[in-house]
């Protein structure tokens, strides 16, 4: 099964894809590349469409080699990855409905985001007028005594729509099975024809809670696709927005989790440190979510006296009560009770799936794109990616208070030694073409943005959500807890909606 | 833990004093709130929140207001688990197609009187976000919208703003 050596020495190079290559294939090579992912001498990190052709991102981990492989498809249908690596199953029924390219051999063929509301179909492709879908058929579920619980898209508390159909055997869950894509805005057809500056804002807005790390991995694949120097600051910058927003976002997590198990006072201090870190970040770039401010060129906003002020006192409530929070955490017995041996994902299934962030690294996975792929400034900064094996829903919340004390000391290090110098770089004058793609680590795991430039907008932006690959996996850790559980490991993943639905 | 709760009874309450009601959403709702919808609604007010296709900023918001530092419930405001046991739905997102259906059954699940408050900048029309085949542009073009709060997403203290007049309204001829 080809190597990804294998791969670039027998396809034909693509011109203008910065920075890592991608290959033209043909039937043949595309078939036995989803082969060597199945077998899992590769990693798939993506795969997208476009009119008339697929492409595929794939990580080499051994390497920490990144290549993207792309097969014409003039005919509309190309081999199916899915029926040899099911986690590309979901991916492939989404560039079918968005573009029609038909995967041929793939096990299901279901629609995933086209709800049969469009009013066309494959917008993306032929966009011709849709005919009135059957109802989606859930898959069939046998046995005595068993029962089903249906849930959503409208759930009970705030948080965004998605269905989940439970298959029960009296508190016990036999199956979930989930059906997504309520959220589904067309962000992808919107990219097309956008300038850069409409192409980072919409970015921004794929997933709220991880908009930094997404208008990051954009501005990044955005410079490489017009080989543009990002000034010393501003990536230094870049970096301090990340790591806020993984802290906000894992102290917020952490409280909710231990609040589905009806562990209260957790989510009320949890709570309060994370409202600090906010209103840190709005003292310091004007914006509590920290939106719109990193673009193609560098950052929009400088951190001044105060802002700094600010940052460094909510690190220090932090460092105060946090530690205080953690003992808490791990000496209520009733908490530990939930928590500890609920939800198990096997370090089979992660590396299988490729899933990225703490459902991986909580299940043995240990990669990181801050580390394995070392994009700056994080090439010149100490950390370490703290990685578990048991894969609870206990382990993903050590990972995630493990990694709250890395951020804050990789903020440290940030704020101690941020080089002067300016901020944003000009875009080119010319309108130029090429194409980018980037890797960047979110608070849930890797985003990964590949963009094509034609007379300088975008012609084709793909972004694929760290989610993807971690959904799968709720369906699997859920399966011998009881229903009762399902909001507790459902937290403990937090997966994105509208990041995975776009 | 004992420390912890111990610590709480000495400390002073996180919680911060209510905002200034906002002036634009009491304008709004002068016209929007019939007689007999404020002697109904007292004091208190009943949130169904519906995310109909936000980026999940909104939501991240609106759970901010119940940390101690808004305690909205203080208000008398607080979020249900059910359209049925609601006074206002809280409406975010450009409206996807796909939720479009969803948002009708759940306005049309809520009992009269009930209210609708669309939250953020493309709940309004759509945003960044309209003009797509897969949105419907805004709140509006499904359900009957009261009150908008901009913003992208809005503050909690603003949306606490919006809500607090929507509240002072329907007390003031009670």
């Amino acid at each position: 099964m080809p190597s990804l050596s294998d791969l670039k020495r027998e396809g034909l190079l693509a011109p203008q894809q910065r920075p890592w290559p991608r290959i033209i294939v043909d039937e043949v090579l595309w078939s036995g590349a989803a082969t060597s992912v199945a077998e899992r001498r590769m990693t798939l990190l993506a795969l997208w469409g476009e009119a008339g052709a697929v492409h595929m991102a794939l990580l080499e981990q051994a390497t920490a080699e990144v290549a993207v492989i792309s097969l014409n498809c003039p005919s509309g249908r190309f081999p199916s990855v899915g029926a040899q690596h099911p986690p590309a199953l979901r991916l492939e029924r989404s560039l079918h409905d968005l573009f029609g390219l038909e995967p041929v051999g793939s096990p299901d063929s279901r629609p995933w985001l086209d709800h049969g509301q469009w009013g066309v179909t494959a917008p993306l492709g032929a966009n011709t007028p849709s005919t009135p879908q059957p109802p989606y058929p859930f898959l069939p579920v046998d046995g005595a005594g068993l029962h089903q619980v249906a849930v959503g898209p409208v759930h009970a508390g705030i948080i965004e729509p998605g269905h989940f159909r439970f298959t029960a055997s009296g508190e016990t869950v036999v199956r979930l099975e989930q059906r997504l894509g309520y959220v589904h805005k067309g962000i992808e057809g919107l990219m097309s024809g956008a300038s850069l500056q409409q192409g980072v804002k919409l970015a921004g807005r794929v997933s709220g809670d991880s908009t930094v790390a997404y208008s990051y991995a954009f501005s990044l694949a955005a410079e490489a696709a017009l080989e543009l120097a990002v000034p010393p600051r501003a990536v230094w910058l870049r970096a301090l927005l990340a790591e806020l927003e993984r802290l906000a976002n894992h102290l917020g997590d952490i409280g909710a989790i231990c609040n589905d198990a009806a562990f209260a006072l957790m989510l009320a201090h949890c709570g309060v440190l994370r409202e600090n870190v906010l209103r840190a970040a709005a003292i310091a770039f004007g914006h509590r979510l920290m939106r719109d401010l990193i673009v193609p060129g560098g950052v929009r906003r400088d951190l001044g006296a105060d802002g700094r002020k600010a940052i460094e006192a909510a690190l220090v409530s932090i460092r105060q009560q946090l530690p205080a929070l953690v003992e808490l955490y791990d000496e209520t017995a009733s908490l530990q009770d939930r928590t500890v041996g609920t939800g198990v994902v096997s370090a089979e299934l992660v590396a299988q799936y490729g899933a990225g962030g703490f459902v991986g690294r909580g299940s043995g996975r240990a990669f990181d794109a801050r580390r394995q792929l070392c994009y700056p400034p994080y090439d010149q900064l100490r950390f370490e990616v703290p990685v578990l094996t048991e894969g609870d829903v206990n382990a993903r919340v050590w990972v995630r208070i493990r990694e709250v004390e890395q951020s804050m000391a990789l903020i440290d290090q940030l704020l101690d030694n941020l080089p002067a110098g300016e901020l944003l770089a000009p875009l080119p004058a010319i309108a130029a073409d090429g194409e980018g793609i980037a890797v960047v680590e979110g608070f849930r795991g890797d985003i990964l943005v590949w963009l094509r430039l034609a007379a300088g907008a975008i012609a084709r932006c793909h972004l694929r959500d760290p989610s993807w690959f971690q959904w799968p996996l709720l369906e699997a850790a859920i399966e011998g807890n009881i229903v009762a559980d399902f909001p507790l490991c459902n937290k403990s993943f937090n997966c994105s909606y509208s990041g995975p639905d776009l | 833990m004992r420390d912890l709760l111990f610590q709480g009874l000495f400390r002073r309450p996180h919680t911060e004093p209510a905002p200034a009601l906002d002036p634009v959403a009491v304008e709004q709702l002068a016209t929007s709130l019939g007689e007999l919808a404020r002697q109904r609604l007292g004091r208190s007010l009943s949130i169904r929140e519906v995310d109909a296709g936000s980026c999940n900023g909104c939501e991240l918001e609106i759970h901010a207001l119940s940390n101690a530092y808004y305690d909205v419930e203080r208000f008398g405001i607080r979020f249900v688990a059910s359209p049925r046991h609601a006074d206002v739905l809280l409406v975010t997102g450009p409206v996807t197609k796909n939720m479009r259906d969803a948002l009708k059954a759940t306005y049309e699940a809520t009992p009269s009187p009930k209210w609708v408050v669309a939250l953020g900048d493309c709940a309004r029309d759509g945003g960044c976000f309209a003009g797509s085949y897969a949105v419907e542009g805004g709140v509006a073009a499904v359900i009957p919208v009261d009150l908008h709060i901009p913003g992208c997403p809005p503050p909690p203290l603003q949306i606490l703003q919006g809500l607090l007049a929507l509240l002072a309204r329907a007390d003031a001829k009670a």
